[in-house]
């Protein structure tokens, strides 16, 4: 079934170098439609880079990269205009209602008035939230706004949505609630991009890649990595990997 | 304590931004008014009204135009025409000798020029005419010389339009208080601000330091560099501008010191209410900083100010520090004649300190 | 004294509308790593900035070391070293003037302490001429403790030590934290990680500024009331769904790579799993009982003050 599906993003050794530092080495790897891919690696692994250049926020040094169709280098408008994203530290508009909030960034990526309301409306009742309709944002718990977060940012069916560590500091009921919320973006055919410390959700990426001071060290299925690790938990695959180069230091 | 001044240290010289505004915003703020208003004199127009035109006030006369700093544009015949001259906008300054000038000068020994300038740019004003006095007084050195007794050609000054040359004794003063509240001020409630976003201010409370121990930590290495600022922007004063210093240097920077006390107080205390370096940023800008500039009486004088204005002005540091520094720049006054002034200075700061204090919570929220 | 390094005793605290902590009691004994384990909004902060005198309880109290926070927080700042949730470094100084800075403030210095810091110390210490800004998070981190423990406090705060930081960091600064507890440091930490609270001596399981449960991670393993089992299938996406329709069911949800299944039938027979699954058309059907973990027991705390919650309501 992964096999048919088209890839929507395709990297091919991507390089990106901050004077004599180098923040990304040869990076090569593709990700599919729908496909849930987790973007792991220890702080400073280069990550972040990464990711600013697949959203087209960076040029990279060399490497052709493909997002969404579309050329890194002169098409990060477009590039831009099929992704979504959402972090841990920016999402929402603190001082604005929810339904601020939604029209806000619906009228960014060019929604008609009434998607927008559409949309909002559909995504309210689905989180069972439309009461918060028109609360201030700061004034609801962090489960919500992150659950809220990451419907703003599929709001406009994106081809892709960047999560950069999306539930950092989450309850364990609410992280969950979160990812089944990806899994329903990914079977609409939303391809997700996601980081974070969590290895148990790890475990719930189709993929997962793992980066180590700038290169790939492993890439494949979680039962995969085990497997060829002899391990049991994802944990033990990133902290083998991590470690192995933290001690070589 | 000394870490903590050694840490302050750090903080200011590792910031680029700050060392500019620091050290580059008084070298540029004095140089721009120092360029806006034109301190070199060149191809000038002047006219000259030569009732004399006798041999010496002709000499005179070709020595000033030889110069290259002047171009005659016009003769005139008659004091009546002066004050058109000026009107029609296409002089400068208009040179004038009075009647029998070198006969009076053999009889009388001393005769008068008259130098008439147009003081609506009263920078230029001064130049030319310390230009063309200079002019005249090496000639008079020249030919008399020998003479017994010496002769003496005096040189008289007449300001149009703007007899007392306000711009530019103004600008010094102001341009001093402007900056040291700047960055006395707004530097301090901006590196406390900071600590209190990074959270650092929260380990500083933790610690066994004492408030006053975090204020004057923080305070005294801006005092230093304020103080440093000053005497920058009095040297640039006196040396591009001539700006007289015509009282006790040591007073001046004495009630300089008091005033960056005053500022840096005023800093702690807009700190102590705002969370965000942004927001110490803006209430350092609209609180201080614009009413510094509009009502101290730097731009606007305070006289003409409407009734409400006029009082409010009274509560504004600056008023009071602008008067000090122009009466010891500029009138050479002492003590005794701004005691009134200086004590109003030290009331503001022993309340902005205390105020403070006060306010500088020992804990959070 | 008596042997109680950190007491609580109903301590509340609010921030005009929210509560942040609503009558909390603990005590904790001289030399334990105890840790406060709750999601962002759980009140951990506001926890540790009571007890490290930065903020005033509502009502109740609380004292460290024996000193009232209120009354004698200036014997408390003397004794304790505090790390707030975002590592306080300055950015903009180096990694040892950091240290020597926050040595300096408590007349100390770098070389009387070292043998107190060494141990982390070294890790960062060949990029001390680093400014704090351009470390990583985990060497970032090992600063901020390092300057915590540099005046050698007698209990250490650290609120959220390994938020934000990798898998790898966070086992090596809890490799950390265990061997400063042996010099007989008191230690209090906080973190959303689940899987930390093992690593503590005791925990106290928070949220929405209650604490759920104060114990062991043993004893709260042990009291799990009910037996979990891991359930994995080829159809990991309606397992979920599937599961629910077995009678008696608490809770089903992901945990890692399988779905935990819990029953509160006594005696609950596990091929009824099998069955139920084969029925809806699963295959390669695997199930295990399992141990709970800290953070299952997290989730059936959590449903159960939402539900008595929404009882009083």
């Amino acid at each position: 079934m992964t096999t048919n599906r088209p890839n929507v993003i395709e990297v091919r050794n991507l390089v990106k170098k901050f004077g004599d530092f180098i923040a990304n080495d040869n990076l090569t790897f593709d990700v599919k439609q729908g496909e849930i891919f987790g973007f792991l690696g220890a702080n400073g692994a280069g990550k972040t880079t990464a990711m600013k250049i697949l959203c087209g926020l960076q040029a990279p040094t060399s490497g052709d990269i493909k997002v969404a169709g579309f050329d890194v280098y002169h098409q990060t408008n477009k590039i831009k205009q099929n992704i979504g994203y959402m972090s841990q530290r920016f999402s929402l508009y603190e001082d604005l209602t929810v339904k601020q909030n939604f029209q806000f960034y619906g009228g960014i990526y060019g929604l008609s008035g009434k998607q927008i309301k559409e949309r909002t409306e559909y995504f309210l009742n689905k989180l069972e939230l439309s009461h918060v309709a028109n609360k201030i944002l700061k004034e609801i718990p962090l489960g919500w706004k992150q659950k809220l977060a990451f419907s703003v940012a599929v709001l406009h069916h994106p081809k892709i949505v960047f999560l950069d560590e999306p539930t950092g500091g989450v309850d364990p009921i609410t992280r969950r609630q979160f990812w089944e919320m990806i899994y329903e973006a990914a079977n609409e055919g939303i391809t997700v991009f996601v980081t974070t410390h969590y290895m148990d959700e790890a475990e719930y990426c189709e993929r997962v890649c793992i980066m180590v001071d700038g290169r790939i060290e492993a890439m494949d299925t979680p039962s995969a990595l085990k497997n060829k690790y002899e391990v049991t938990s994802m944990n033990e695959v990133f902290i083998r990997l991590a470690r192995a180069q933290s001690t070589e230091q | 304590m000394k870490g903590f001044i050694i840490k302050e240290f750090l903080h200011i010289f590792r910031d680029l931004r700050t060392m500019l505004i620091l050290f580059g915003m008084p070298v540029a703020q004095v140089l721009l008014f120092g360029f806006a208003i034109t301190n070199e004199i060149n191809h000038a127009n002047i006219a000259v009204l030569d009732q004399a035109k006798d041999e010496i006030s002709i000499k005179i006369t070709d020595k000033i135009l030889s110069s290259g700093y002047f171009d005659l544009k016009a003769v005139l015949n008659s004091p009546d025409e002066i004050e058109a001259a000026f009107g029609r906008g296409e002089i400068k300054e208009v040179v004038v000798f009075e009647p029998y000038f070198a006969q009076k000068l053999e009889k009388e020994g001393r005769v008068n020029i008259q130098i008439i300038t147009d003081a609506s740019d009263p920078n230029t004003a001064s130049l030319l005419f310390n230009y063309t006095s200079g002019i005249v007084r090496d000639y008079s050195r020249e030919m008399m010389e020998n003479k017994q007794p010496p002769l003496q050609i005096s040189i008289e000054s007449t300001m149009l339009y703007n007899p007392e040359l306000k711009g530019v004794f103004m600008f010094v003063p102001g341009t001093i208080t402007i900056l040291l509240m700047l960055v006395s001020a707004m530097m301090t409630s901006i590196s406390i601000a900071r600590e209190k976003e990074l959270g650092t201010m929260e380990v500083l409370l933790v610690s066994p330091l004492k408030p006053i121990q975090i204020i004057v930590g923080k305070v005294l290495p801006y005092i230093l560099l304020s103080f440093i600022n000053a005497s920058v922007i009095l040297i640039l004063a006196f040396t591009v501008f001539g700006m007289p210093i015509n009282g006790s240097l040591i007073f001046l920077l004495l009630e300089s010191i008091l005033f960056i006390v005053m500022a840096l107080s005023m800093g702690i205390f807009i700190s102590t209410v705002s969370k965000t370096q942004q927001q110490a940023m803006l209430l350092s800008m609209f609180v201080l900083m614009l009413p510094t500039i509009l009502l101290s009486g730097f731009i606007f004088p305070i006289e003409n100010m409407p009734m409400p204005l006029q009082i409010l002005s009274n509560i504004m540091p600056s008023r009071w520090f602008i008067i000090i520094v122009k009466g010891i720049m500029i009138k050479g006054l002492g003590i005794a004649y701004v005691w009134k002034e200086t004590l109003i200075l030290v009331a503001m700061t022993v309340f902005f300190i205390g105020l403070s204090v006060k306010k500088f919570n020992i804990r959070l929220g | 004294m008596n042997q109680k390094s950190v007491v609580l005793e109903n301590v509340s605290k609010s921030y005009e509308s929210v509560k942040a902590l609503t009558e909390v009691s603990v005590s904790i004994e001289k030399g334990e790593l105890f840790g406060f384990i709750g999601p962002d909004g759980a009140g951990k902060t506001t926890l540790f900035r009571i007890l490290s005198t930065l903020l005033n309880p509502d009502s109740g109290f609380a004292t460290v070391e024996g000193f009232n926070t209120i009354t004698d927080y200036k014997s408390i700042r003397k004794i304790v070293g505090y790390m707030p949730g975002k590592f306080s470094l300055y950015q903009d100084l180096t990694v040892e003037e950091n240290l020597k800075f926050f040595a300096s403030i408590y007349k100390t210095t770098i070389e009387e302490n070292y043998h107190l810091v060494s141990d982390i110390y070294r890790h960062i210490e060949p990029f001390k001429h680093r400014k704090a800004g351009k470390l990583s998070g985990g060497m970032k981190q090992k600063l901020a403790l390092s300057c915590a423990l540099i005046h050698k406090p007698e209990v250490l705060f650290l609120d959220e030590p390994t938020t934000g930081v990798d898998a790898v960091s966070r086992m090596e600064f809890w490799e950390m934290l265990k061997k400063l507890q042996v010099q007989g440091i008191t230690i209090l930490v906080s973190t959303p990680y689940m899987d930390e609270a093992a690593l503590c001596d005791r925990v106290a399981l928070m949220q929405k500024g209650h604490f759920m449960t104060i114990n062991t991670p043993q004893a709260i393993i042990d009291e799990f009331p009910m037996k979990i089992f891991g359930v994995k299938s080829n159809r990991m996406f309606d397992l979920l769904i599937d599961l629910q329709s077995i009678p008696s069911t608490e809770d089903v949800y992901r945990f890692g790579d399988v779905v935990h299944f819990l029953n509160n039938e006594t005696g609950f027979d596990m091929n009824v799993i099998y069955r139920v699954l084969k029925q809806k058309g699963h295959a390669e059907i695997v199930v295990h009982q399992v141990m709970p973990t800290i953070e299952d027991s997290f989730m059936l705390n959590m449903k159960k003050a939402d539900h008595f919650n929404a009882v009083m309501q």
